[in-house]
């Protein structure tokens, strides 16, 4: 298994970074695993981060795209609730991209 | 990922250069212990793999004449060699179909053949060591069992299926791919390979029905377990989570609200797909479709209707009769596919496909369409590489071929072919099918996804086609993702319902 080390603590990941326990996630961790997918956390980002995490905490798996951008819009304006506006946050994809940040494991399937 | 290259279009699609060794490697991620013991697999590699893995190949020779006739049949005669993406876009000669068969070909003569087991040097045949076994674990993830080479093979070679044996083998020793044997394992443990539990699923139709009532002003529903139903809609879970998936889920949605059609989803049975065909395990593929069954028994409906999902159709139109009941030549002693049977009502095709039960409608004059809703698309066609050459729509030879494309000429007014020697039963393979629409193979799925992108990009500048539709959950995320790399936008791929949705006029009729 691999790791990662972040102020001298090992967490570990599967083989793509992804953390394998998503309750050793902290926001430090989540600064880490951005930087290695060469994303700068803005708030913009966070507010996607945390919708994330909350959603995951409730129904035990990522949210659906169209599902997060709603969600986004609604918080954010409807400006923002596109997947345009979350594809240009997280350029490899919102869903496995975002989720990795967020410490949530990998959405996989036919997507 | 950013960093993968797409290969230069080729001036003259012919043979390319050979490239030896182009795509050695260690394959994609193997499945970790957990992941295949929940499957009923090895965890790992065990001393004794040599033993087992023969024993297997023993085993499979004996249970499949087909099998056994493809490993002596083939007299390499090189008619399948330049018909595979993977082999076009990596150049690699072990991805010529007949060089990727003779990984376990030459195997199955040193150990099942008189010539092989005396004379190995003079027949070409080679013991199992451990490199032959790493080697089939890389290219036989490179073959996407999409069954092109097979149509131009003299002797009817189904190269899928020796793929699916070697895979067998692979997971019979605790060498699995993870992606496919993780996946499986959320069906079993959760009822979709995106592992989707109800309350998200709940969820996330509720969404569907306000985002409908908005765009529209009509409440079309996206029932879920309703029991006594007529139509019970089996389809990928890419259906309620991916772009551009779900908005055919939609129009599925919106076809049923508009024929009067009462329907249902499943939340116990809520995958179409069925992995267990890419890694050719029948155990598996015959557990994942019994939740079908599971389904249609309890809630009590009369027709089953599959989505748009290239594989699954496959899996329920070749299979589902005898797994599970669905279809005619269901075992007389197997009572539950009896009572399966007694059940759905037989004026209709079981299973039926979505583009079947859309095309009825649409001959029925059950539905409405304003056309011009597509006019901001010129429109081609990718035939799916398992709709194509696995299956049938219509009843009828060709159907499978004519029912996609009536859909779209009756929702849209500018529909053009590709070059027909990349579609109909000719048709490319996306470059992600069989269980390798993974990130750890991107490599791979961009190489193979060339001879794709260069007809789409031949009508697209000769014909400014904006829109390639397709009906399947693996072709629609494959080109999500190669399509940027190749210089197109990613929402040039959509489902034909997503069409449907646009054009379809609900409160008409």
């Amino acid at each position: 298994m691999a790791s990662i080390e972040v102020n001298g603590k090992s967490y570990e990941t599967d083989e793509e970074g992804y953390l394998v326990d998503l309750n050793e996630w902290n926001p430090e961790v989540a600064n880490f695993l951005a930087q290695s997918e060469n994303i700068e956390m803005t708030d913009q980002h966070w507010e996607v981060i945390n919708f994330l995490r909350e959603y995951f905490e409730e129904y035990q798996i990522a949210p659906a795209v169209r599902v997060l951008t709603k969600a986004i819009g609604k918080k954010l304006g409807p400006e923002k609730g596109t997947s345009e506006y979350l594809y240009g946050l997280f350029p490899y994809g919102p869903g496995k991209q975002a989720c990795k940040i967020a410490g949530l494991p990998k959405p996989t399937g036919c997507i | 990922m950013a960093d993968i290259a797409p290969p230069a279009y080729r001036t003259f699609p012919i043979i390319p250069e050979l490239k030896p060794g182009a795509m050695e490697g260690k394959g994609p991620f193997v499945a970790p212990d957990k992941i295949n013991e929940a499957l009923g697999f090895p965890g790992h590699l065990e001393d004794d793999w040599h033993d087992k893995a023969i024993a297997k190949m023993g085993d499979l020779l004996s249970r499949y004449r087909s099998l056994k006739v493809y490993m002596d049949a083939c007299v390499h005669c090189g008619a399948c060699s330049d018909k595979c993406h993977y082999f076009i876009g990596t150049q690699d000669p072990k991805n010529m179909p007949v060089a990727r068969q003779d990984l376990m070909r030459s195997v199955y003569r040193r150990y099942f053949t008189l010539p092989g087991k005396l004379f190995p040097k003079l027949v070409g045949a080679r013991d199992l060591t451990r490199e032959v076994l790493d080697e089939w674990f890389n290219y036989y993830h490179q073959c996407s069992e999409c069954r092109r080479c097979s149509v131009f093979c003299p002797y009817g070679i189904d190269t899928a299926e020796v793929t699916m044996a070697a895979r067998e083998i692979l997971d019979s020793v605790g060498y699995g791919q993870k992606y496919a044997n993780e996946i499986i394992g959320k069906v079993h443990k959760i009822g979709n390979n995106l592992g989707l539990p109800g309350p998200a699923l709940i969820d996330t139709l509720e969404g569907l029905e306000e985002d409908v009532k908005e765009a529209t002003g009509v409440d079309v529903r996206f029932p879920m377990d309703v029991k006594g139903a007529e139509v019970l809609l089996i389809t990928p879970s890419a259906d309620f989570f991916a772009e551009p998936h779900i908005d055919s889920l939609i129009g599925y949605a919106k076809v049923f609200h508009a024929t009067g059609t009462s329907w249902t989803l499943s939340s116990m049975s809520s995958e179409a797909g069925n992995f267990g065909l890419f890694i050719g395990n029948y155990d598996q593929l015959r557990t994942i479709a019994m939740r079908i069954r599971q389904a249609a028994l309890e809630l009590g409906v009369k027709r089953i209707v599959v989505g748009e999902c290239g594989h699954a159709w496959r899996v329920a139109y070749s299979f589902w009769n005898t797994l599970t009941g669905v279809g005619d030549g269901a075992d007389p002693n197997d009572r539950f596919a009896q009572m399966l049977q007694k059940q759905l009502d037989h004026r209709y095709k079981q299973p039926s496909h979505i583009c079947e039960f859309t095309w009825d409608m649409i001959q029925d004059e059950r539905l409405v369409f304003d056309k011009s809703k597509n006019d901001k698309y010129v429109i081609t066609y990718h035939d799916s590489c398992n709709v194509a050459r696995g299956s049938n729509m219509g009843g009828y030879p060709g159907g499978q071929f004519d029912i996609p494309r009536n859909i779209i000429r009756a929702v849209a007014n500018n529909f053009v072919e590709m070059d027909s020697s990349t579609s109909y039963e000719r048709t490319f393979c996306c470059g992600g099918g069989g269980g390798l629409l993974t990130d750890d193979l991107m490599d791979v799925r961009v190489k193979g996804a060339l001879p794709r992108m260069e007809k789409l990009q031949q009508v697209k500048d000769e014909e400014g086609v904006n829109f390639m539709a397709c009906i399947c959950a693996i072709c629609k995320a494959q080109f999500t993702k190669v399509l940027p790399i190749y210089g197109f936008d990613r929402k040039v791929v959509g489902g034909v319902h997503q069409l449907v949705s646009n054009a379809i006029q609900l409160g008409v009729k």
